[in-house]
Parts: C-alpha cells; sequence; structure tokens
C-alpha cells in the first residue's frame, strides 16, 4: 500500500499547515455547531429550552485542529493506521479471548486458536498497511501466496466444523447465537453481496436497488408455498427463476443509461417493489406480511419433536437447533454455489465480457460483443442469486413483510462489494463478516466498558465506530480490502493487475 | 486499381447530419479488396463520422453502404436487397451486407469489419493476453454453449480456449509483446498500446480493418514498424484497410489509394501520386477560400 500522502501536507506547526488547521477547526465547529453547542431539553414545567453547550463546541475544534496538526508528521500518519489495524486485531482477538473465557472444551479452543490464526494471517498479508519500500512488504506478498493457497480449504473446513464444533462445546442454548446470529446472518450477506459483485464489480453496473430481487425471491417462496403448497426445494429454484425475470424487466429500460442514471433508477425499481408489496394487500398482506410459510424440512423429515421428525429419524433428541444447523450448511452451500458459478464466469467468455464491459463499452461493441445481451446477463443472474437468498430468508423467518427490504438493505449489500474490493470473491466474503459480523461483535465488546465505563452501552455507538471505519478505509483502502484483480487467464504467471488501472464501470 | 475492378466496400450518397450540421455531405467512395485505402483530410473534415457510420457506432442520415464480403457483388443483387428491407443476403458472389441498416456488434460479428479508436481504447485493467481472448468472444460464445455448457465444464470450450490463446500469441509474436503478455494493457508504453489495439482488433478476423489513425503519437521508428505490421496484414491476411492518417508519410507509402474530404465533400480519390498533385488537395490543406485563389494555387504547383 502506498503512502497515502495527503494533498497540501505543509509541516508540522509551519505557517501554512496552521492555517490550514484553523480551516479544518473551523469547518468542524460548523458542522458540529447544530449537534453539540446546542442542546433542546425539556424543563420542569415540560417545556423545551435551549441550552447553550460552548466549551463542548470548543474542545471538538480543539481536537480537530491538534489531530490536524499531528497528521502533519508523516510517522504519525503510518502510526495511525497501526493503530487502526491494531484496533481491529484487537478487537478479533478480544472476542476470540472472551470467547475462550466462556466454559470451552479443548476441541472448542483449537478451532477457535485457528480461525484467529486464519483471521490473523489474511489480515495481515491482505490489510497490514506496509508501504511497498517497506522490507516486509515482500514478506507480505509471500505470506499473501502462503494464505491464499492454505486459507482457502482450512476456511472451508472450518465453516464446515463451526456449527457441530460450537453444538459441542456450548450446547443447544449457548450455540444458537453463534451459529445464528452469527453464522447464518454473515452468509446470507456473503451470498447477497457475491450476487451483486456480478453487476457490479464484474459488469460494473451500478445498481442501487439490489434488495427488490432479495424480496421476489423470499415472496416466492412465501406465495407459491402457502398458496400452492410446494416444497422448498422447488421453489428454490422458481424463485430463482422469477428474481431473474424481473432482473432483465429491470434491465431492459436502464440498457442506455448509465452511472448516476443507472443508480437512480435501480434505487427507484427497488422502492417500487416495495411499495407494491406494501398496497398489493390482496396478493401480499400489505404490511403485515405473509406468515405462516412452511419451515424447512430435512428432505420431507421436518424439524419438529413428532415421530418422523429428524430427531425421531435419526434418534437425536429433538432440539429447535438442529433447525438451526440445517440452516448454516443449506446457506452455506448456497453460497459456495454461487461463488463457484462466478468464479467459472469469470473464466467464460460471458465473465470476461462483463469485464471487458466495466472496462469499455465503446471497444465491446467494436469487437462485436452484444453488450445489451451482456448487461442483461449481468442483471438476471445477479438477481437469480438474489432471488435464491430471498427464498432461503424466507424459510428461515417464516415471516415475510416489506420492511425486510427497504434501501438501508441495498445499502448494506452495495457497501459490502464496494468495502470488499469491486470484483474480488474473497474481499466481498470478508467485507461481510467485518460489516455484519463486526456490528454483531459491537453489541457486545467487553473491552469497550472497560474503557469507557460501566455504562457504555457499545450496541448504541455501533453504527457510529462502523462510520469511522468505513471513513478510514475510503482514505487509505479506496479500491477496498482487496484492491488488485486477478486475470482470468495468463500464458506464463499469472500476476495481479493494480487496481488504479481496473475500471470502475461507468454504469 | 482494385478498387475499380474489385469493390469490397461502396459508399454511396453517405450524409450524416447533427441537427442543422452536416458532418459528410452526399459521399461516394469505394474500398478495394486487397487494397489500403487512406482517408485523409483536414481536421473537422468528416472522416471519424465516416468511419462511425461504417462501423455502426452511427446510423447514416442517407445513403447506402454496400458490403461484397466474398466477391464482386451484382448491382441488381445490391437492389434487391435494398428494396427487400433485409440487412444482409447470401448472393450468388457471397454474403452482401447493408452496413448502414446493421448494429455495430453485427457489423464486428457478422460483417467482419473491426475498428480501432483515434484515442486507444484497450481493456487497461485487463492483460494483453486477456484483451486478445475477449476480441474472440463470439466464436468462444459459441464453443462454450453460450456459457450453459461452459459452466459445467462439457464441450469444446477448453479446446477452443487453447486455440485462442494460440492465435493471441501468434499476433503479441508479431507485434513483439509476447513477454507482456501477462501485463496489464494499461502498463504498456504508447507506441505499444496501439500496436495492441491494430491486433486485438485482427483476432476478430476482419474482412475489413478500419484504423483511426494507428500512427497518431509514433516516433519515426514506430511509424515504420506500423507500415511492415499493416503490409504484413493485408498480404498475409488478405485483409483491406481502411485509415485514417494525417502523418502523409505513412499515408503516401503504404496506401494503394487515397479519398480526400473537405467539409464532410470528397475532392479528390484516386492513386497516392495522382490525389498528392491535386491542386483542390493543396488548397485544401493549404486553406485557401474560393475558387479563384484555388486557380493561383493551381497555378504555381504546376508552375
Amino acid at each position: 500500500m502506498a503512502a497515502a500522502k495527503p494533498d497540501g501536507v505543509a509541516g508540522f506547526l509551519s505557517a501554512a499547515s496552521i492555517r490550514q488547521s484553523m480551516l479544518a477547526a473551523l469547518v468542524a465547529a460548523g458542522l458540529a455547531f447544530p449537534i453539540l453547542a446546542l442542546r433542546a431539553e425539556p424543563d420542569l414545567d415540560n417545556h423545551l429550552v435551549l441550552i447553550n453547550r460552548w466549551p463542548l463546541l470548543a474542545w471538538a475544534a480543539a481536537i480537530v485542529f491538534v489531530g490536524h496538526q499531528l497528521a502533519q508528521i508523516p510517522q504519525i500518519g503510518r502510526a495511525l493506521k497501526w493503530l487502526l489495524f491494531g484496533v481491529g486485531v484487537l478487537m478479533v482477538g478480544s472476542l476470540i479471548v472472551s470467547a475462550l473465557r466462556a466454559d470451552f472444551p479443548i476441541y472448542g479452543r483449537l478451532l477457535l486458536a485457528a480461525l484467529a490464526l486464519t483471521t490473523g494471517g489474511t489480515a495481515l498479508a491482505f490489510a497490514a498497511p506496509f508501504d511497498d519500500a517497506h522490507p516486509f512488504a515482500a514478506r507480505q506478498r509471500a505470506l499473501r501466496a502462503i494464505v491464499a493457497k492454505v486459507a482457502i480449504p482450512l476456511g472451508l473446513l472450518a465453516l464446515f466444523a463451526f456449527p457441530l464444533v460450537m453444538l459441542a462445546a456450548l450446547g443447544p442454548a449457548g450455540s444458537l447465537k453463534w451459529i445464528n446470529n452469527y453464522g447464518v446472518q454473515i452468509l446470507i450477506y456473503v451470498m447477497l453481496g457475491w450476487g451483486l459483485n456480478i453487476v457490479v464489480g464484474l459488469a460494473g453496473l451500478l445498481d442501487l436497488g439490489y434488495v427488490a430481487f432479495y424480496a421476489v425471491g423470499a415472496y416466492a417462496y412465501a406465495l407459491l408455498s402457502t398458496t400452492f403448497g410446494l416444497s422448498f426445494w422447488i421453489c428454490l429454484p422458481l424463485a430463482g427463476v422469477l428474481a431473474a425475470f424481473w432482473g432483465v424487466i429491470l434491465g431492459f429500460p436502464v440498457l442506455r443509461l448509465r452511472g448516476d442514471y443507472l443508480a437512480i433508477v435501480t434505487l427507484a425499481f427497488g422502492e417500487i417493489i416495495r411499495i407494491v408489496l406494501i398496497n398489493w394487500t390482496d396478493v401480499t398482506n400489505g404490511n403485515a406480511g405473509l406468515s405462516s410459510i412452511p419451515r424447512i424440512t430435512f428432505f420431507g423429515a421436518p424439524f419438529t419433536a413428532s415421530d418422523n421428525g429428524f430427531a425421531a429419524m435419526f434418534g437425536l433428541e429433538f432440539s429447535p437447533i438442529h433447525r438451526t444447523i440445517f440452516l448454516f450448511y443449506l446457506i452455506l452451500c448456497l453460497a459456495l454455489l454461487t461463488n463457484v458459478v462466478t468464479l467459472r464466469l469469470r473464466r467464460l467468455p460471458i465473465g470476461r465480457a462483463w469485464e471487458a464491459l466495466r472496462e469499455d463499452e465503446i471497444a465491446c461493441r467494436s469487437l462485436g460483443i452484444n453488450t445489451t445481451n451482456t448487461k442483461l446477463t449481468a442483471f438476471a443472474l445477479g438477481a437469480m442469486f438474489g432471488g435464491f437468498a430471498g427464498s432461503f430468508f424466507a424459510v428461515r423467518q417464516g415471516f415475510v413483510n416489506p420492511d425486510s427490504f427497504t434501501f438501508m438493505e441495498s445499502a448494506t449489500i452495495l457497501a459490502i462489494v464496494v468495502l470488499g474490493g469491486m470484483g474480488s470473491q474473497v474481499g466481498v466474503a470478508f467485507a461481510a463478516a467485518a460489516m455484519i459480523g463486526g456490528t454483531e461483535i459491537l453489541r457486545e465488546l467487553d473491552l469497550l466498558k472497560a474503557i469507557f465505563g460501566p455504562d457504555f452501552d457499545p450496541a448504541q455507538y455501533r453504527m457510529l465506530i462502523f462510520g469511522f471505519a468505513m471513513v478510514a478505509m475510503m482514505i487509505w483502502k479506496p479500491r477496498g480490502l482487496v484492491s488488485t484483480r486477478s486475470p482470468s487467464i495468463f500464458l506464463k504467471e499469472r500476476k495481479a493487475v493494480a487496481g488504479a488501472l481496473v475500471g470502475e464501470g461507468h454504469g | 486499381m482494385r478498387w475499380r475492378t474489385d469493390p469490397l466496400l461502396c459508399a454511396e450518397h453517405l450524409t450524416m447530419r447533427f441537427g442543422g450540421l452536416t458532418a459528410v455531405s452526399d459521399l461516394s467512395f469505394v474500398v478495394g479488396r486487397g487494397d489500403i485505402t487512406a482517408l485523409i483530410g483536414p481536421n473537422g473534415a468528416g472522416k471519424t463520422t465516416v468511419f462511425n457510420c461504417i462501423t455502426g457506432f452511427y446510423k447514416p442520415t442517407e445513403g447506402r453502404l454496400a458490403f461484397a464480403r466474398q466477391g464482386i457483388a451484382d448491382p441488381d443483387d445490391v437492389a434487391t436487397l435494398t428494396l427487400s428491407g433485409r440487412r444482409s443476403a447470401r448472393m450468388r458472389n457471397g454474403e452482401l451486407y447493408l452496413l448502414e441498416r446493421m448494429p455495430d456488434h453485427e457489423i464486428a460479428w457478422r460483417a467482419r469489419v473491426a475498428r480501432t479508436f483515434q484515442n486507444i481504447r484497450l481493456f487497461s485493467g485487463m492483460t494483453v493476453l486477456e484483451n486478445l481472448i475477449v476480441a474472440q468472444h463470439n466464436p468462444l460464445m459459441l464453443a462454450s454453449g453460450m456459457s450453459l455448457l461452459g459452466i459445467i465444464g462439457v464441450g469444446p470450450y477448453r479446446a477452443r480456449e487453447r486455440e485462442a490463446v494460440q492465435k493471441a500469441t501468434y499476433w503479441l509474436d508479431r507485434i513483439g509483446l509476447i513477454d507482456r503478455a501477462d501485463d496489464p494493457a494499461g502498463e504498456l508504453p504508447y507506441g505499444a498500446q496501439r500496436r495492441l489495439e491494430i491486433v486485438r482488433a485482427m483476432c476478430t478476423e476482419p474482412t475489413l480493418l478500419c484504423l483511426d489513425e494507428p500512427a497518431a503519437g509514433l516516433n519515426p521508428k514506430e511509424s515504420s514498424e506500423l507500415n511492415a505490421l499493416l503490409r504484413m496484414i493485408r498480404d498475409e491476411h488478405g485483409t483491406s484497410i481502411l485509415l485514417i492518417e494525417h502523418d502523409m508519410s505513412v499515408v503516401m507509402e503504404i496506401s494503394d489509394h487515397v479519398v480526400v474530404l473537405d467539409y464532410g465533400v470528397k475532392i479528390s480519390d484516386g492513386a497516392p501520386d495522382e490525389v498528392r498533385n491535386d491542386p483542390k488537395v493543396i488548397a485544401a490543406y493549404l486553406g485557401v477560400d474560393d475558387e479563384a485563389d484555388v486557380e493561383s494555387v493551381v497555378a504555381e504547383v504546376t508552375r
């Protein structure tokens, strides 16, 4: 990673830098004025009174001033990067330590240690802020090569072992949170991220309404299963086909649009689907949503305490955790399917045409590539995986309503793709883990309580901390976690392409 | 003289208007099979507009672009096809295309007219090899069963892809970029990018190759290498070339036929020597306003 030298670095305590710092402080004061300096509180008569908090404003401006001055020292910039990197590692570490403190048997600890090592090694290989000239940079590249070989099989093994180890270690009640809140939840977003990655990362078409296809998939399963009594395994492909169909429906009118215009229309499309779901009460039951959707069965055997249930079939003691574990494996397989299909498509002409389209659409047309069909297949395939994920969502929740498909969801999925590095499958998986797992972890970090006092509730600040992390990313890794592109074919040696050369697409 | 006896592309009454501006006006010219044809003219003469019409990036306001890919077209056949409203037909002498009716990607894939751009348009984030593989998109797409067979790994795709790589290596060898096959195209020096763009177009196996200022920004050595490359393309691959060029050393040295445009109108058409001595061309390049001045320039030149 190149030394991020901000424009106009003027040197510590020089006249020019002091002028810049004062300007920064002024801007901060201006921004903070309505938030920090003024506060409306009800008095004893329950009338709102305005309270001035000038010292707070002064502190904010002073912090910005000092911070800006410190940032003029080059070493500080790098130290800050390391600090941020350290905080990230510390967060993962403290999570693992807090998990280890829980009464874990030895294999549970081993799994966690393996997870921690994989995460740490990958983080060091890909995200550690070494400069290219730094002596460690070469070792980092070597580590990257090792990680690329080892991490994927190891990570897959850990993922498949994860629910069983958790169950053995924490029992049915204790492991539910880990398998459900972390495992299933993250994997849904990994799958959605991979699906959107086809449209945004590979084809370079900015889609702000991806959640629409997630909604189509969810409602497709909900309606098909409750109305026609179809099983999940029949509804799943149908939901994918329906979502792909809607992807094409969206694709046709927006084919001529590029960039901002495309983004606006896709955003509108996402909202149209949601508003139709709210208002078409005859079919969708409006805001109340559809409930009593048939739950997942183990190829026909329901996860109930009955005689023909899953537990009885395998002679196990009934526990609701069985369903959760099955859901975990289901979404893991669906996500891996998305990944395998995308990786294979990248090596086929269609995938190369997507990437060429992202680089230069006019050149594509001059080479005889039908850009209309190429864009439509990208929309359709991305939407299909969104539809699969949607029908998984419906079967997992047993209930769908339009509130699950707001613009925030689209924004989160897009943030995962951008954060991961557009077009990179591994990057997107890590970004999903960081975005979804990270917000969950912040809920329960005792570490923060130790720093800010026992009254500190990290859950209230998690979006704020998250915002800071995103801003830091945009400054230091603007092309995402994995900012290089891996070529789809090579003659002698596969060399990664620097992110700066890779196009971002124009719509 | 092949453009008189064996026309590949006949542009007739080609007119392109943008609102009130007429960029190309009633232009008729012929590109001969196996010729290197140069389209020259002062800046703003409408040369690139003609290119965009031929390659389908613009739809001409008026005119016909009859492209006889395989043999000399019978005028009656052209007339029949024009009246039929269809884009192309298989005639006695091979396939006949009306380019003005076809979209850009069809022109590249069906009629086999490839082009390069004035401002280089490589896929700069893809490697040199990938650029040449993308150029072979359509045959590879068919080999992969429109991706359906390719995704499950059956069918002839793997073998076809190996052939595509072989073809790419052949071309990289010819332009001396084989050692840089795995580097991103955007990292190549300017002259190499120009050559790569030309061979990328060649990977689509064109019958007619349209080059928009291929020598722009090249030094004399690169310019002469380009001449050799273009001759090789014509002689060994039988591909006809239509090029826009400002560098007269390139134009006069390699072209068989020169068409001169000025303000969207053809002012001269013929062998390089004829065109070089055409007083109208000299006047257009020196910038003379009216007929009387043209005559005085002619007098001066021919003195």
